[in-house]
């Protein structure tokens, strides 16, 4: 059975497009949940040895006069997640925060993490991420239009690359899952999945130039359909190792599992429909023989 | 300038330079030419008039600042090992800023003070007016400066000091924590190097019955009298320390000041229990999830998968006895390679079987569709990990923490899949073929 997947072209277009805008629109309205990693702060986790009432804690933290702050159940009802601002740069200011924060929650309290990133940290943090993530984009790019004689392909699997990055994004906003490094982390690995996806259906593509006389659109729906099997395999295996991680994984990965699970759709959704139809638009052209 | 009495008003400094006014216009020229030659050749001068500007050229500021941190970094370091802390990591990042990792610390507070105190150790005089006299007088005599007691129990709590440093800490060879037989009480006791004990020899003969002030950091630590000339270049600082504080003290001492004050940005905390469950949760879940994909694999390969199922589970144990080997952590960006890289590893698999399925369908024999599989899933699969190998190369390059850890375990994962992959299971796959003969295969 060969499914035309090319006759869909149109319609993923403008369903990416579309989800494109969305993530962009929310990423300007709604923003991402950044963490203390990008925007600087205190971030307290701590095990009580009964579970805490959250209004009297938030009596106690207000009474500190330290600024905004968000308390929040973390996975469990005796696990308190603190975020505490702070525009302190400086870490002495930022450990008297945390000494009075201590003597205010009192004793038999577990502190189980305790971080602080200064704001000027933060937003350099922020270039940095910013610039791997572009960098390799486009270090990809660069490699697969050279490996694959045609800068058709190397935009194609760009722009779909692109789409799965910012659709992601998309999908920390709208779900205002807490954004910090590991985000950049799980972004990569959806990058680096995506474009597994795409360079294993764009070997087929040029193997099938050299061997088959079809026409482009026809040829690029057979190759896709012959890398069908593998790619629904592996995107199966991978689901299924992420799945058993966000059930079991406890409440620190979720939140960073769900989103690879995200990046796992799309990737392989826009290797399928984005990628491979891009080159037909740009016009990539071929000698039949 | 002061060498060659050239007489001078308002010395500025900017951040990047200096501005001076020289009252004589003719010597102008005369300076310009002797801070070319004397000084340092990356400092730009332009004069307006009887104002002079100096600046420093980008490269001076960069080099100097490169150096700070190295010297730091130097610093950090030792302080940090003479603390007896086990397996620190200490980096540079970016362009200013220095990451110390040390695991298994019981008390951050002292390793933070320890690490980020300048320690700058001075020897000076100390003035005999006292600073009520000096108030009383309303000046305080030439030369000379208020500076507070480290101590602020003391019964005196500020001193005045001569300004002249006669001697610094950089020329001390040792520094230990004792117990002073007299008083009982915790002092560091130093020793200078050859330089510094001739020195001291020479301040304390000069100066015998005043009072010397060892300041730390612009603090009094001590201000003992000498009673006699000390030739043996050794000495005690006796403030009013703890047994801990005197050896933190040493610690400093032996292991030199910063050259610039620390400021600490960044901090991270676990403590040993979140660090225990969140990493057992992780490894369950890692587990789960392998024996998932596993069970997965023979449902669906059978034999193939199997060999598979061989493959990943070599791969697997590659990849995390290579992680540990270079005593990586497990943290979320690890788990997230690791979970690619069992993607890739069955890709890898799953490339191969599917070509031979296909080959195997277009009539070939199984010998040599197993053959042209291999042959053509070669080609695709180092493709498709060579791409996402440049880009882990260039992440582990530009990235910092979490997602260097990333880009290293990216990097591992897809050389252990090709390997496991390529050679592995076609070794496996061909002795299997060989010795049984099989005259089907079932993939599907």
């Amino acid at each position: 059975m060969i499914i035309n997947f090319f006759k869909y072209r149109y319609i993923a277009f403008g369903f990416s497009i579309i989800l494109l805008l969305l993530s962009v629109t929310l990423f300007i309205y709604k923003n991402l949940n950044l963490g203390i990693d990008f925007k600087g702060g205190i971030m307290i986790e701590a095990k009580f040895d009964t579970t805490p009432n959250i209004s009297s804690l938030r009596q106690k933290i207000d009474n500190l006069n330290i600024g905004n702050s968000e308390i929040q159940e973390f996975g469990d009802p005796q696990i308190i997640l603190f975020k505490l601002e702070s525009n302190s740069k400086d870490g002495q200011e930022n450990n008297s925060i945390i000494e009075q924060f201590k003597k205010s929650i009192g004793e038999n309290v577990d502190y189980r993490r305790i971080e602080f990133v200064g704001p000027k940290v933060g937003s350099e943090l922020k270039m940095i991420a910013i610039k791997a993530i572009l960098f390799s984009l486009i270090a990809m790019f660069i490699y697969i239009w050279f490996r694959f004689s045609g800068w058709q392909f190397g935009l194609g699997a760009l722009i779909a690359l692109f789409h799965d990055v910012i659709s992601t994004l998309g999908f920390f906003s709208i779900s205002q899952i807490e954004f910090n490094l590991a985000s950049i982390a799980a972004i990569l690995t959806i990058a680096g999945y995506s474009i597994n996806d795409t360079v294993v259906v764009f070997d087929r593509i040029r193997e099938n130039l050299v061997k088959s006389d079809l026409e482009l659109s026809n040829l690029l729906n057979k190759s896709i359909n012959q890398t069908l099997s593998r790619t629904f395999m592996t995107s199966v295996t991978t689901l299924l190792a992420l799945l058993a991680l966000y059930v079991f994984g406890g409440e620190v990965i979720k939140g960073f599992v769900s989103a690879m699970i995200w990046g796992v759709l799309i990737g392989t959704y826009s290797s399928i429909f984005i990628a491979s139809p891009l080159i037909v638009l740009f016009g990539f052209k071929y000698n039949k023989k | 300038m002061r060498k060659s009495k050239i007489k001078y008003t308002n010395l500025g400094s900017k951040i990047k330079g200096a501005i001076v006014t020289i009252k004589e216009l003719e010597k102008v020229d005369f300076i310009k030419k002797e801070i070319k030659k004397n000084i340092n050749k990356d400092i730009m001068i332009n004069s307006d008039k009887n104002k002079i500007t100096f600046l420093f050229s980008e490269k001076f500021i960069l080099e100097s600042r490169n150096r700070t941190v190295e010297q730091s970094i130097e610093v950090v370091r030792k302080r940090v090992d003479e603390s007896g802390t086990k397996e620190p990591t200490i980096q540079k990042q970016g362009e200013e800023r220095i990451i110390v990792q040390l695991p298994g610390v019981k008390d951050p507070e002292r390793i933070k003070t320890l690490i980020g105190r300048t320690a700058k150790l001075n020897f000076h005089m100390l003035d005999p007016t006292t600073v009520e006299l000096a108030e009383q007088r309303g000046k305080f005599p030439p030369g000379t400066f208020k500076v507070q007691n480290s101590d602020p129990t003391a019964y005196e709590k500020e001193f005045i000091v001569k300004k002249r440093v006669l001697l610094t800490g950089d020329r001390l060879k040792n520094a230990a924590a004792t117990v002073d037989p007299q008083t009982g009480r915790y002092v560091v006791a130093f020793e200078f190097d050859t330089k510094g004990a001739k020195k001291f020899a020479k301040i304390t003969t000069e100066n015998t019955y005043q009072r010397l002030a060892i300041l730390l950091d612009n603090k009094v630590v001590s201000a003992p009298q000498i009673r006699e000339p000390i030739t043996g270049g050794q000495g005690n600082i006796s403030g009013n320390f703890s047994a801990n504080a005197a050896n933190d003290l040493a610690v400093l001492l032996r292991a030199g000041s910063l050259p610039a004050p620390i400021k600490v940005l960044e901090e991270r905390t676990v403590g040993p229990s979140l660090g225990f469950d969140s990493i057992e949760a992780g490894k369950k879940a890692l587990m789960i999830g392998f024996i998932l994909v596993i069970i997965f694999m023979i449902l669906k390969y059978k034999v193939f998968g199997i060999v598979a199922d061989i493959a990943i589970i070599i791969n697997v144990i590659l990849l995390v006895s290579m992680l540990s080997a270079i005593e990586a952590t497990l943290t979320m960006p690890g788990i997230a390679g690791i979970v690619l890289t069992v993607g890739m590893a069955v890709d890898a698999n799953v490339l191969v079987f599917e070509r031979i399925k296909e080959e195997l369908r277009s009539g070939r024999s199984i010998i040599n569709s197993i053959d042209l599989g291999y042959k053509y899933a070669l080609k695709t699969i180092i493709d498709a990990n060579f791409t996402t190998l440049i880009a882990a190369l260039l992440l582990f390059n530009y990235g910092s923490g979490p997602i260097k850890g990333f880009a290293v375990t990216l990097s591992i994962g897809i050389l252990t899949s090709m390997f496991s992959a390529l050679i592995l299971t076609k070794m496996v796959v061909s002795f299997w073929v060989l010795k049984f003969k099989p005259n089907k295969i079932y993939i599907n």
